[in-house]
């Protein structure tokens, strides 16, 4: 029945695309999402029966090229084709309302709903299917289909190269998952998965540590672990506001789905695995919060922050491959546990973010948080809507945010209590960081919120227009929902969780169930805890009203040390707030600054200008392709625009490969001449 | 629970008690120590003044961090009986709460859109980021110490065994003394008596706060004093019978708020600039910490 539902599914994209341009242009918003809602509930069906009734499995015979296409849904299977049909979901239904400002272009559109359902489509079936050729065709449509959503408004220079940006590192991916396929297939003649099951476990420990680091390569540029990240914080600026949220929420995680599937199926040195994951994700993580803190745009300090969480991703899978390594099978529960809930919670939190943001976007027209101000007033749906996602993101209970990261931390100060000296000092330097970055998420996040929302408007344009629709604001309830259950029953995954660790640890021994089962008590613990909490704060503001309500209160200007009047531009501004971090930070950072001093008796008006760089960024990419380009410049004589030269360089390219082969064949006859003597 | 009723008790005249010994200190009389007590109920009494900027933040951020400051006491234990709410890892829970309280405050004062409060805001979010590794190493130390991860367990099981232990008890106690007080903005870090806004942390942030609501702040602040002393207090009393620990646990509270008082009067606030340097080097004495309990478990490679 589940290979029937699967068919209908890819069938069904099929059949939309086909029959999309015999469709009126007005009702084809309202049939895009449709479909996508009719592919979302068939694909949740397959997912939650794989959930109650076990793995499944059936094969396809396949071509010659591409041999047996086994398509198998595991539990990890079917946790991400949940999490990424929810976001799906959230992000069609506010995608329509947010594309019916560009009515207009309707071609654009229709393109754009096609690569929507493309995309979905494949990051499905990449989740199904377990061929290594067939993964990277979806792998492929993928790329592309996000690159056709991506650059949506093409007309601005911005967008089109952010988009090609995307595209190209999508094919550096590729390049190293067909390598890493290709490895495999050439030494076991098989393109299954499980194939590399059976090469890894053959071969000694190094080869299957080198295939793991082509593997990591290529899923790392779309997860974007630092340095692998700079096409994220172009990207995600340039989308519109719901393929942002789906690109932050669901397109990286494929990456780390990759990674997950990848470390379920290698049989090799787990504990080098382990630290080197550890020790890349605290760096990721560190220096995705660092960069987003100083960034200007709103959507790129969130994009920097999906970075951020990458990292936190990485160390819970880290973790959990030092416990398999060393065979400690609680670290192996919490850390893949916290790794896999942190990919629902922060698809769940960051597609909110990005949704509010999109909504600030069509209010003000600008991302540029120096320019906002005030909003909460103008539209305070959005507003609190973003406030549980900011407040979440920063791990704060009683959200879904902290769960995942105190599943995380109790592998943590489990590990703590090992012998192993090296394991005990990483733990303690993994600590620090997600230490470190708890605390720098919150002062991005009270940057974000407390600039863009709160205060007074800083530019007067444009500010009585905003009006929000309750409808286009509904996915985003939706999405809030979700965030406080998680928060308050955190019990609510951990069975599936239970299920999907299982796998890379069949042997799971009872002890480990009883401390397993603690965990879960003490989840319980923290959801009633963290339901305490708001009960508590509920009541005394009650209280608080009650008695405040009776006495004498009056309303004024802020207080201004004696100023009385009121103006926007005594406000604290974004730069300014961060400006003491940025002064302890700036070794990390690349700020350039343009500034002129105020000169002469009457100075006329002064102008600063800060600018944030990707200090990586430019070090690995931009610095190496410069040079590069020089190099390549020596030659350009060679380009003189003369057509005889040109057809010269055709006469010695052609003679060459002619005369070349006969000199190495003459050369061998020589040396086999001179052996035989 | 136990640990819940002395905390409040204590909470009511801890301040009163640094006061005091500043004003002994600089040669005066002072008020009786319950003053500071009576001034906050003088501003529970009385009405406010809001800011036509502010919104329903401003209006729900002090309820909210005194209550994240309570449902972090509830976590503290007292002796061998637990807090009323004890789980393993609690003092992630423990941090992470005092975070969110944190989180409401800073945005509050952004809230209103002043020039000052934001750079109150600002100092705060970044020194309560640089504080936050401190304590996580100083709780992770201990937790390696005793094999146990909640507060009540690692404190109920805390014996010190040799002499180099008990420099780890000196040394923590020295780590949190140090927390509480950048927690609550005093000396060191912060002068609360300033008169000059652009040198205020905390002080500036609640500047448009009054009336209840800067009753509770300044009410959470003396709450958030007795909690640390309380922690602090666990270091000592870890498996005393209840009627040697609880005038054991009022006696430490005592000696914390005059050590309080007393670094307030002989030290001067530092440069703005220096204070996360100063910040770092509780970082580095609670990885000492770490090391030395490493030392004594015999971990070290």
């Amino acid at each position: 029945m589940y290979k029937i539902l699967i068919e209908i599914f890819n069938l069904l994209a099929i059949i939309t695309i086909i029959c999309f341009p015999l469709f009126k242009t007005k009702g084809r918003g309202i049939m895009g999402i449709s479909i996508i809602t009719v592919q979302v509930i068939i694909s949740s069906i397959v997912a939650v029966s794989v959930f109650s009734d076990g793995a499944f499995e059936y094969a396809y015979k396949g071509s010659v090229v591409t041999g047996i296409i086994p398509v198998r849904i595991d539990y990890l299977s079917a946790w991400f084709i949940l999490v990424i049909g929810f976001t799906f979901l959230t992000g069609a239904w506010y995608g329509l309302q947010y594309m019916k400002k560009y009515i207009e272009q309707a071609g654009n559109i229709s393109m754009h709903i096609i690569a929507f359902i493309l995309l979905y489509t494949a990051l499905i079936d990449i989740c199904l299917v377990q061929n290594g050729f067939v993964m990277l065709i979806f792998w492929e449509i993928m790329a592309l289909g996000a690159f056709i959503l991506i650059i949506f408004e093409h007309y601005k220079i911005a967008t089109l190269k952010a988009g090609i940006n995307f595209l190209i590192q999508s094919h550096v991916s590729i390049l190293f998952l067909t390598i890493a396929f290709m490895w495999v297939k050439t030494k076991t003649n098989s393109f299954d998965f499980e194939a590399i099951t059976a090469f890894t476990s053959s071969h000694p420990a190094v080869i299957g540590v080198v295939l793991f680091a082509m593997f990591f390569i290529g899923f790392a540029i779309k997860a974007g672990f630092v340095p692998f990240h700079t096409w994220l914080p172009l990207a995600h600026p340039a989308a519109p506001a719901h393929i942002s949220g789906i690109m932050s929420g669901v397109i990286i995680k494929i990456g780390i789905y990759g990674i997950l599937r990848v470390l379920m199926l290698l049989r090799t040195d787990m504990v080098s695995i382990g630290y080197f994951l550890l020790f890349i994700s605290v760096g990721t993580g560190i220096y995705g919060v660092m960069q987003a803190i100083v960034q200007h745009n709103l959507k790129k300090l969130l994009a920097y922050h999906s970075i951020e969480n990458i990292g936190i991703l990485g160390i819970g899978m880290g973790l959990g491959c030092l416990g398999l390594g060393y065979n400690n099978q609680l670290l192996t529960l919490t850390g893949f546990g916290g790794a896999l809930l942190h990919t629902l919670n922060h698809s769940l939190f960051k597609s909110l973010l990005f949704y509010s943001a999109g909504n600030v976007y069509q209010a003000m027209h600008t991302m540029n948080i120096e320019a906002l101000g005030g909003l909460l007033k103008r539209m305070p749906r959005s507003a609190y809507l973003f406030l549980i996602g900011a407040l979440a993101i920063c791990g704060l209970p009683p959200f879904n945010g902290f769960i995942s990261e105190f599943f995380i931390y109790n592998g943590l100060f489990h590990g703590l209590l090992q012998n192993n000296f090296l394991f005990i000092m990483t733990i303690l330097f993994t600590i620090i960081g997600l230490v470190l970055i708890g605390g720098l998420a919150l002062i991005c996040f009270t940057k974000a919120f407390g600039m863009v929302f709160l205060g007074t408007p800083r530019l007067k344009s444009n500010i009585d227009k905003v009006k929000e629709h309750p409808v286009k604001i509904f996915p985003m309830y939706l999405i809030a929902l979700a965030i406080v259950v998680i928060g308050i029953v955190p019990i609510l995954f951990s069975p599936s969780l239970l299920k999907i660790v299982h796998l890379y640890q069949p042997d799971l021994n009872k002890e480990v169930l009883i401390q397993f089962k603690n965990i879960v008590h003490k989840l319980t613990s923290v959801g009633w805890y963290s339901f305490g909490f708001i009960i508590l704060t509920a009541l005394l503001y009650y209280l608080r009203y009650f008695i405040t309500s009776r006495r004498q209160n009056s309303i004024d200007a802020t207080w201004g040390c004696g100023y009385t009047g009121e103006t926007s531009k005594m406000q604290y501004t974004a730069s300014s707030f961060i400006r003491s971090y940025r002064k302890l930070a700036e070794p990390v950072l690349l700020i350039k600054k343009e500034k002129k001093e105020a000169t002469g008796l009457y100075p006329k008006i002064v102008k600063q200008k800060t600018h944030s760089n990707d200090k990586i960024e430019s070090w690995l990419i931009d610095k190496p392709l410069l040079l590069f380009r020089k190099f390549l410049n020596l030659f350009v004589f060679l380009q003189n625009g003369n057509i005889r030269a040109y057809i010269l360089y055709g006469f010695i390219f052609v003679g060459l490969s002619v005369i070349v082969p006969l000199i190495i064949d003459k050369i061998t006859t020589i040396l086999n001449f001179l052996n035989q003597l | 629970m136990l640990s819940f009723l002395l905390i409040i008790l204590v909470s009511t005249f801890f301040m009163g008690i640094v006061i005091r010994t500043k004003s002994i200190a600089s040669g005066r009389k002072g008020p009786g120590i319950f003053q500071p007590m009576r001034d906050i109920i003088r501003l529970w009494k009385k009405g406010a003044v809001y800011s036509r900027t502010t919104s329903f933040i401003f209006q729900i951020a002090p309820t909210a961090y005194f209550v994240s400051v309570i449902m972090a006491i509830l976590m503290i234990p007292h002796a061998n009986n637990p807090g009323l709410i004890s789980f393993d890892g609690d003092f992630v829970m423990f941090a992470y709460i005092l975070a969110f309280g944190k989180f409401l405050m800073i945005i509050s004062a952004l809230d209103t859109g002043s020039s000052f409060e934001g750079m109150g805001a600002s100092r705060e979010a970044l020194f309560s980021m640089l504080v936050e590794p401190a304590f996580f190493i100083l709780m992770g130390s201990f937790a390696l110490f005793t094999g146990h991860t909640s507060f009540h367990s690692i404190f109920s099981a805390l014996h010190y065994g040799s002499y180099i232990a008990y420099m780890l008890g000196g040394m923590a106690t020295f780590v949190l003394v140090i927390i509480a007080m950048i927690e609550n903005s005093r000396m060191p870090v912060d002068d609360p008596k300033t008169h000059l806004e652009l040198t205020m942390i905390h002080e500036v942030m609640v500047l448009d706060n009054s009336g209840f609501d800067l009753g509770l702040i300044n009410y959470t602040a003396n709450l958030k004093f007795a909690m640390y002393g309380a922690i602090i207090s666990n270091f000592f009393i870890s498996a005393l019978p209840i009627e040697i620990s609880i005038p054991l646990f009022l006696v430490i509270q005592f000696i914390f708020a005059i050590i309080v008082g007393i670094i307030e009067s002989f030290s001067a606030r530092y440069r703005m600039g220096h204070n996360p340097q100063f910040i770092f080097i509780l970082t580095s004495v609670s990885l000492l910490i770490f090391f030395g309990v490493l030392l004594v478990l015999g971990k070290f490679m």
